[in-house]
């Protein structure tokens, strides 16, 4: 049960970040690199996850992913299902608890390159399009593994939202993070032991890492 | 056939106001003391700055024009650019970067090896000298076959004996082709030397009498600081 958690966690962590990353590095693009109208209204919006407490967001997500919410509503009409207590909802769930979480850290990687670069691309003839590939990506590769390393860790410590939205189904939505507290209700110490143990190495490991790619 | 622009923007200290003719085949340069608008004058004939007011014609195509709101992006202006620095690719090789806009893969070789780079290709821009990542970054302007060369400074962070060289090098490669070549300097013997004309650029606007002021000898010189001067002068070339 502990593993199955565990598998979870990972699980969710590792499709989360591979999908935040592909909407956070174009997002982070148009932030740092172009002036549009609302800009700063869609920055504050992305970055409204870091302000409000997980069960907060958590209970927004139950109505909006749910079959009467915006969300719920269009994914049942595309795909036929239903998001709330399912893996696929969570995943949801935790794309929009983390997206400030890549945001951030890959915006900070782009706002290092140096501008000039972009221009040179620019009188190279290169369009934007192709100056986010062919330049901007290549040169914060370091940052973007970085952010990548982040959000994997943040949501692999998801808790109030994906409880939320998730319930506790094992083997479906019941994470490791879940597994603990259920484990500590129910004074199964030696579980909840095994499961956060698992979560030191894991960080420590992941954190070293992030330092070593962000060191200049 | 040449480019015409008559170009006016306000920046915090003056109004630039200028006009400039460069016909295909030569070499403008445009000199004057730090902070005189040189710069932004090739930054909007790049496309990279827009002019308040103007006009910006190369043979039949407007890159820029006001009164009929056309402003081509620098991508539709087809140009050489050369940056004072920092401009290369870091995370390619020196061909990576001369190639990376190249029309015609072959001729990238033939202009590294014009300019030395050939024992070089496959270093990155940090494993070469300031020189060395200059001459790539003439070799990225010219391999996309350009209609316009514009070059900002180039040399102007590299060491004296390196400068020269490069001028030499470069001025030799522009006199083969037929596009005009716009070079922004603030060094009076490198713009004596490129230039086919030479524009003085003070304060925004076009001052003769600052080049003839700078140029002349101090009231007073006697004949022998006079003849010493102009070999210096003539070395410097």
């Amino acid at each position: 049960m502990e593993l199955l958690a565990l598998y979870l966690s990972a699980k969710l962590a590792t499709v989360a970040t591979l999908i935040l990353i592909g909407i956070a590095a174009p997002l982070a693009y148009l932030l740092t690199n172009f002036t549009w109208p609302g800009k700063s209204f869609v920055e504050a919006l992305v970055n409204l996850p870091i302000a409000l407490p997980p069960t907060v967001i958590g209970f927004y997500l139950l109505f909006l992913l749910g079959p009467k919410g915006f969300v719920g509503t269009a994914w049942e009409n595309l795909f036929g299902g239903t998001l709330l207590f399912t893996f696929t909802g969570i995943v949801v769930a935790s794309i929009f608890y983390s997206l400030p979480f890549a945001i951030q850290p890959i915006k900070a990687s782009f706002e290092k390159i140096d501008p000039r670069l972009k221009e040179s691309a620019y009188v190279l003839g290169l369009s934007p399009v192709a100056t986010f590939f062919r330049v901007i990506i290549p040169n914060s590769v370091n940052g973007i593994a970085a952010a990548a390393i982040l959000v994997f860790l943040h949501t692999m410590g998801a808790f109030g939202v994906v409880l939320m939205v998730g319930g506790s189904i094992a083997g479906e939505t019941r994470v490791a993070s879940i597994a603990i507290y259920e484990a500590v209700e129910s004074m199964q110490y030696e579980k909840a032991w095994a499961l956060s143990l698992a979560f030191i190495p894991i960080g420590y490991g992941f954190l070293l890492l992030v330092n070593r790619l962000t060191r200049k | 056939m040449c480019l015409t622009a008559v170009l006016k923007k306000k920046t915090k200290f003056f109004t630039i106001s200028v006009e400039l003719t460069c016909p295909d085949g030569e070499t403008l340069a445009l000199i004057g003391p730090s902070g005189s608008g040189k710069t932004t004058i090739i930054r909007m004939l790049a496309g990279l700055v827009a002019p308040d007011e103007g006009r910006i014609v190369y043979r039949d195509r407007v890159f820029f024009d006001s009164a009929r709101g056309v402003n081509l992006p620098p991508q539709k202006r087809k140009l050489g650019y050369v940056f004072q620095d920092y401009s290369l690719f870091p995370h390619l090789t020196l061909h990576g970067n001369a190639a990376f806009a190249a029309q015609n893969r072959g001729e990238v070789d033939a202009l590294m090896s014009f300019f030395g780079l050939a024992a070089l290709r496959d270093r990155k821009p940090h494993e070469v000298s300031g020189g060395e990542r200059q001459r790539c970054a003439v070799c990225q302007a010219l391999a996309r076959n350009p209609q316009l060369l514009l070059l900002d400074e180039p040399f102007s962070a590299l060491d004296v004996v390196t400068r020269r060289l490069l001028r030499n090098e470069l001025k030799k490669i522009t006199e083969t082709r037929t596009f005009p070549v716009v070079y922004v300097t603030h060094d009076i013997t490198e713009a004596l030397f490129i230039g086919n004309t030479v524009l003085p650029i003070v304060g925004g606007a076009i001052d003769r009498a600052w080049m003839e002021r700078i140029t002349a000898p101090a009231a007073g010189t006697d004949a022998r600081t006079k003849a010493a001067r102009t070999t210096k002068l003539a070395l410097a070339y």
